[in-house]
């Protein structure tokens, strides 16, 4: 299993990283941290010509709080992000899913940029960042732009890039003190993509549910925010017959692929079951 | 598609000795340190980034060799399974380790579990059974139901520790 061939490119600085995509086009992709598009190259389901290595472009790395934001440089590691106490103590969820991905090697190169601009339905930070709200960082060659986590996704593997543009940044807005939150996988073995995940990110107040987010991992072409399942636990104590509400919601805007992880109805079904959960586990997390 | 890419010099420090070659860019490290550097230790697997049998510690960090190119190591340092043994030739603690708790049977995913857990006690010198098998979740071993692997790392931490080792009650 050898990739094609292709020239390599190694800039190092931003500047040059986006000339290079702009001016060779199509046949040229980033390389982060290569964990997903290697494997592809391998497969020859990836034949780029050009591979452009962000890995000695300056300040693409680190995590570093922006008023109310934490924003965290692409190219910063899963394996970073389980160091970084800022994350522990602000993004908690954050620190619980990066556990949930993959396995240690991997996760010492894989990056949050790669996984959340690579598009593909199966990477666990997509929904999570719908979940929280946050926004992404692209440069290109007309300049800087700041796009929703909620508006990139556009299919498989089908975002809303420009050509010639890089992710160089994730902004998450900070969870205020008391929030709960988890982070609900279901997989076949330690390392695999999810058969159904779920985000749960809210705040409890007087015994009810105050606010409530809820994101889905590939249950469908695109991470999802379940928004009708999130406005059917508001206001409620959790009971059992909200649980359940929130979860026909969700599995209602679900359509996974049947593949080796289960057939559609079995991965909606459970898809259901993470969502309830993942609100049960964050409620009784919440202060 | 380009049909011939040039070949690029890399260099780099390979169990502390400095080493170079031609490479084409798309020629993966686990090849370059196999076939260019003769360093057979390391093995292939899966070649799909899943069984860690290709892992080796590239400047403290432990990567799966087959998922990275030759070219993206240019400048770093290497520790591969020939490079763990103690100085004097004598086997490490994680290598008399996993010689005595039968750590291996067929011994094809031995080089990576060994590089993996060598960085793994660096990080975490005294892990619990839970996170030394946390910690080796990415290397895949067909023969010994991981029991006696996870004994073996447990130990090399006691005798790194000067602790005494513990057999885990059955
Ligand atoms: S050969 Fe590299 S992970 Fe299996
Ligand atoms: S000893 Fe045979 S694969 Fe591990």
């Amino acid at each position: 299993m050898i990739p094609g061939h292709f020239t390599y490119h190694r800039p190092a600085s931003m500047a040059d990283a986006i000339k290079l995509l702009s001016d060779l086009g199509e046949e040229a992709r980033p390389l982060a941290g290569g964990h997903s598009l290697i494997p592809m190259m391998k497969l020859r389901l990836a034949t780029p010509e050009h591979l452009i290595d962000l890995h000695a472009v300056e300040g693409l790395k680190g995590i570093r709080q922006e008023g109310d934001n934490i924003v965290i440089g692409a190219m910063t590691t899963q394996h970073e992000l389980l160091a970084s106490d800022v994350i522990a103590s602000s993004l908690p969820i954050l620190r619980e899913t990066a556990l949930l991905i993959a396995d240690p090697q991997v996760r010492y190169r894989g990056t949050i940029g790669g996984n959340v601009a690579n598009g593909d339905p199966g990477n666990d930070m997509p929904a999570l960042m719908m979940t929280l709200g946050a926004t992404y960082r692209l440069e290109g060659p007309d300049g800087v732009r700041e796009e929703a986590a909620g508006d990139f996704y556009q299919g498989a593997y089908f975002t809303s890039l420009e050509p010639g543009e890089i992710l160089t940044a994730v902004s998450v807005p900070a969870q205020p003190p008391g929030h709960g939150y988890a982070y609900e996988k279901l997989k076949r073995k330690i390392g695999d993509y999810a058969t159904a995940a779920a985000a749960v990110v809210l705040t409890m107040s007087g015994g009810k549910v105050a606010t409530c987010s809820i994101g889905l991992t590939n249950l469908s072409e695109t991470p999802l925010l379940a928004e009708d399942a999130a406005r059917a636990v508001i206001g409620t104590v959790l009971d059992d017959a909200s649980l359940k509400r929130a979860a026909e919601a969700a599995i209602t805007i679900m359509s996974p692929a049947g593949d080796g992880r289960g057939p559609v109805e079995y991965r909606k079904h459970v898809g259901g079951i993470m969502v309830e959960r993942a609100l049960k586990r964050a409620a009784a997390r919440a202060a | 598609m380009a049909t011939q890419a040039k070949k690029t010099q890399v260099s780099m420090k390979v169990n502390g000795v400095e080493v170079d070659g031609l490479v084409e860019p798309r020629t993966l490290l686990v090849h370059f340190i196999r076939e260019n550097l003769q360093l057979t230790g390391t093995h292939i697997g899966c070649e799909t980034t899943h069984c860690g049998a290709c892992t080796v510690d590239i400047d403290g960090l432990s990567v799966k060799s087959c998922t990275m190119f030759a070219v993206q190591a240019d400048g770093s340092e290497i520790t591969t399974i020939e490079g763990i043994a103690n100085a004097d030739g004598t086997l490490s603690a994680l290598q008399e380790g996993f010689r005595q708790m039968h750590g291996l049977q067929c011994g094809f995913c031995t080089p990576g579990m060994i590089t993996r857990a060598h960085r793994l006690l660096q990080e975490n010198p005294d892990p619990t059974e839970e996170e030394i098998r946390f910690g080796i979740a990415g290397n895949l071993c067909r023969c010994t139901g991981y029991q006696n692997i996870v004994r073996a790392i447990q130990y090399a931490a006691a005798k790194i520790n000067g602790t005494e080792f513990q057999e885990a009650a059955e």
